[in-house]
């Protein structure tokens, strides 16, 4: 058993659970979507990508492609968070809260990908 | 190469996700402790402030409590954070920039850029292993013909000194051991447009491995390779190196043509020099008496078997013969330097002198002590170093041989005037008075300076409308092409020195020859007649003037107005 390749396994699975966890819920009811789950995501989806870092495999190279893909779609998200929050005083709408989740829900889509692509390559390891 | 990129992108994993982790900490820290606001009320810290403080704080900015003071709950959560974000902080960007100044991390990005530039290049081009002395003689005339070149050495100051020259064309250069196959792919072997590799380091080992990754990796392309050692000459001729040039053998052959034929080596001398340099004298060494050869290494070996050759008889002085052998009739043990073992060595009755070391100090005492003994030698002398020049200019000798520039001159003509290399090939097979006959028509036209040295070839790109008036049927001749398109009474002041059709050459082509599609020529002359030539060669108006004397109307009315006042 390689140690990396559990911790490697064990962050890019926790990015795809606690994404999931965020998005389930109605849309635009800020009560199913709370805001720390929201940060536990992009912690741990940037931490997937550091650690996706210096794979020279085409698998690592489309890994950190999704991986990036999330971390993009997460910290758009966060932004519209702020923002809305913040900046514009808008609060939390059904509108701005849709558009959140939805972001987030793009992200889930990259994170599914990145854990079919673990899937394969262990599969195809067959050791 | 890659694998360094891919290193430092792994080592950057613990400095940034040590980052992550403590900021991540801090932000959910300060979010979770409640704190005041203005007016006295709970409140807790959102994401967004609580990014901002951190962010401010772990790089040492630090703006101050915001957006309302801190309870002291907040402030001790700070103090903990603080110090773990901004050691954190340190270790993470030291590490990164320390990663980015990385020694092999810098080499790779600069030999990625190298390749990368090497990818684009859209024209024929040479690569040239070994900038030193000869290297950056070749780089400087190649350049100056507007060919392009691209340059390896082992020495990074080497290449530094490339930026500083002020060249032409843009040499692309690596500072790289082209010994490794790798970095002669990066410098474009495998490119379809390579047109040669030329292997002029200054190890013979080095040398032989360019050639042979060379021969293997691109095949068809020209190796061009110093060697200064029979073996490793036999060793590159093995897997078909296309021409190894050893200097000492070059300048021995020079040296015996002089001897053979004075008008021959005129003329070699002034056909292969840089144009626009003064005209040289003559040599004529002497053939009566004997011949004293200081140092028997390998330019020594050289020219005394040429000498021998010639049956001139050569006495050899040399320091070490326990090192270096000696002829069958034994040599004279001592350096040269001093008039004893001149004297023994006959010195009063020599005719010629080769100060033959690899020292330039001792040669140059050699010389001296020497022209004391007996003025009127015909001395030759070996320079080593390139920045001996002038002193060798001034001591006074007749012939001075410079390996250094003995290699570039030769590559230079084999990769700018291939037809001048087999010109000459030819020509030593010719009589003398055949090359004084040359050469005073050399001189007829070129009065002062060297003659330039040019190739044209009757192809669609060089000669268009030649071809074009081959094509109809029509007969141009090496004398047509000779006339002066301003004029067609005068004629250019050059010479045709070869024609080249197939497989058949002609040494000094008739001047009615009549010419076809494909034939390579090769002519000298003065610079000027070069550019009119190639005025003929390419513009349908000049070359009917040359050949017919009248000049047609050009355009479509006037044509017509001609036809018309015609009938």
């Amino acid at each position: 058993m390689n140690p990396e390749k559990v911790v490697f396994g064990f962050f890019i699975v926790l990015a795809l659970t606690l994404n999931f966890g965020f998005f389930l819920g109605e849309i635009d009811d800020p009560d199913h979507h709370h805001v720390y789950e929201l940060f536990a995501v992009v912690v741990v989806n940037l931490i997937a990508t550091i650690l996706k870092f210096g794979d020279r495999t085409q698998m690592g190279a489309v890994l950190l492609a999704t991986s990036l893909v999330a971390d993009l779609q997460l910290l758009t998200a966060a932004l519209v968070w702020a923002l809305a929050m913040h900046v514009s005083d808008v609060g939390f709408t059904p509108v701005v809260m849709a558009s959140i989740v939805s972001l987030s829900g793009g992200a889930l889509l990259a994170n599914v990908v990145s854990v079919v692509l673990l899937v394969i390559e262990t599969v195809m390891l067959r050791r | 190469m890659e694998n360094i990129i891919f290193l430092a992108f792994r080592r950057m994993r613990r400095p940034l996700l040590t980052l992550i982790v403590a900021h991540a900490v801090a932000v959910l820290g300060l979010t979770l402790i409640p704190g005041q606001d203005g007016d006295g009320n709970r409140w807790y810290m959102d994401f967004f402030h609580a990014f901002y403080f951190v962010s401010f704080m772990s790089t040492t900015i630090g703006f101050g409590e915001i957006p309302f003071e801190f309870s002291d709950a907040q402030r001790l959560w700070v103090i903990f954070s603080l110090y773990m974000t901004v050691v954190v902080w340190f270790y993470a960007i030291g590490n990164l920039l320390s990663l980015v100044q990385d020694k092999g991390f810098q080499q790779a990005i600069t030999e990625r850029r190298f390749s990368q530039r090497i990818k684009r290049q859209r024209e024929p081009f040479y690569v040239i292993c070994g900038y030193g002395e000869t290297g950056g003689g070749l780089v400087r005339s190649l350049t100056d013909r507007h060919q392009n070149v691209v340059a390896i050495d082992i020495d990074q100051e080497r290449i530094d000194s490339l930026q500083l020259e002020n060249l032409q064309e843009y040499v692309p250069a690596l500072c790289a051991d082209a010994r490794r196959p790798r970095h002669l792919i990066e410098a474009g072997l495998k490119h379809a447009l390579c047109a040669g590799v030329v292997a002029i380091t200054n190890v013979n080992e080095a040398n032989l491995k360019i050639a042979i990754t060379s021969k293997l990796l691109h095949p068809k392309i020209k190796v061009i390779c110093r060697a200064d050692s029979h073996d490793i000459e036999a060793n590159m001729r093995s897997f078909g190196t296309d021409y190894i040039i050893d200097p000492y053998d070059t300048f021995a052959l020079h040296l015996a043509t002089a001897l053979q034929s004075p008008g021959l080596y005129v003329l070699n001398e002034w056909l292969t020099g840089i144009s626009h340099q003064p005209l040289t004298e003559p040599v004529y060494p002497p053939h009566k008496g004997h011949w004293i050869v200081c140092g028997f290494g390998r330019f020594g070996k050289a020219i005394y078997r040429r000498l021998k050759d010639e049956g001139i008889h050569a006495v050899v002085i040399e320091a070490t013969p326990s090192l270096t052998g000696h002829p069958e009739e034994g040599c004279i043990e001592g350096r040269g330097t001093e008039a004893e073992t001149l004297e023994q060595a006959d010195i009063r009755k020599a005719v010629g002198l080769v100060a033959g070391t690899d020292n330039d100090a001792n040669n140059l005492s050699i010389i001296m002590t020497a022209k004391e003994l007996s003025p009127g030698l015909f001395v030759v002398a070996r320079q080593n170093n390139q920045d001996n020049e002038s002193i060798f200019e001034a001591v006074g000798a007749d012939v001075v041989m410079h390996p250094s520039s003995i290699i570039a001159n030769k590559i230079r003509v084999l990769l700018g005037t291939p037809l001048l290399y087999r010109f000459l090939s030819l020509a030593m097979y010719q009589e003398d008075e055949w090359a004084c006959q040359l050469v005073s028509r050399i001189t007829a036209i070129v009065e002062s300076e060297l003659p330039e040295v040019w190739e044209i070839e009757l192809s669609p790109q060089m000669a268009k409308a030649v071809v074009d008036h081959l094509a109809i049927g029509r007969l141009v001749t090496p004398a047509d092409l000779m006339k002066d398109p301003r004029n067609r009474a005068r004629s250019l002041p050059c010479i045709p020195l070869l024609l080249e059709r197939r497989k058949s050459i002609t040494t000094l082509p008739g001047a009615e020859t009549p010419l076809k599609v494909g034939d390579k020529l090769l002519y000298c002359g003065r610079y000027s007649a070069r550019g009119r030539m190639a005025w003929t060669l390419q513009n349908v108006h000049a070359l009917n003037y040359v050949l017919t004397g009248e000049s047609r109307p050009q355009g479509l009315v006037w044509r017509l107005l001609k036809r018309w006042a015609a009938t």
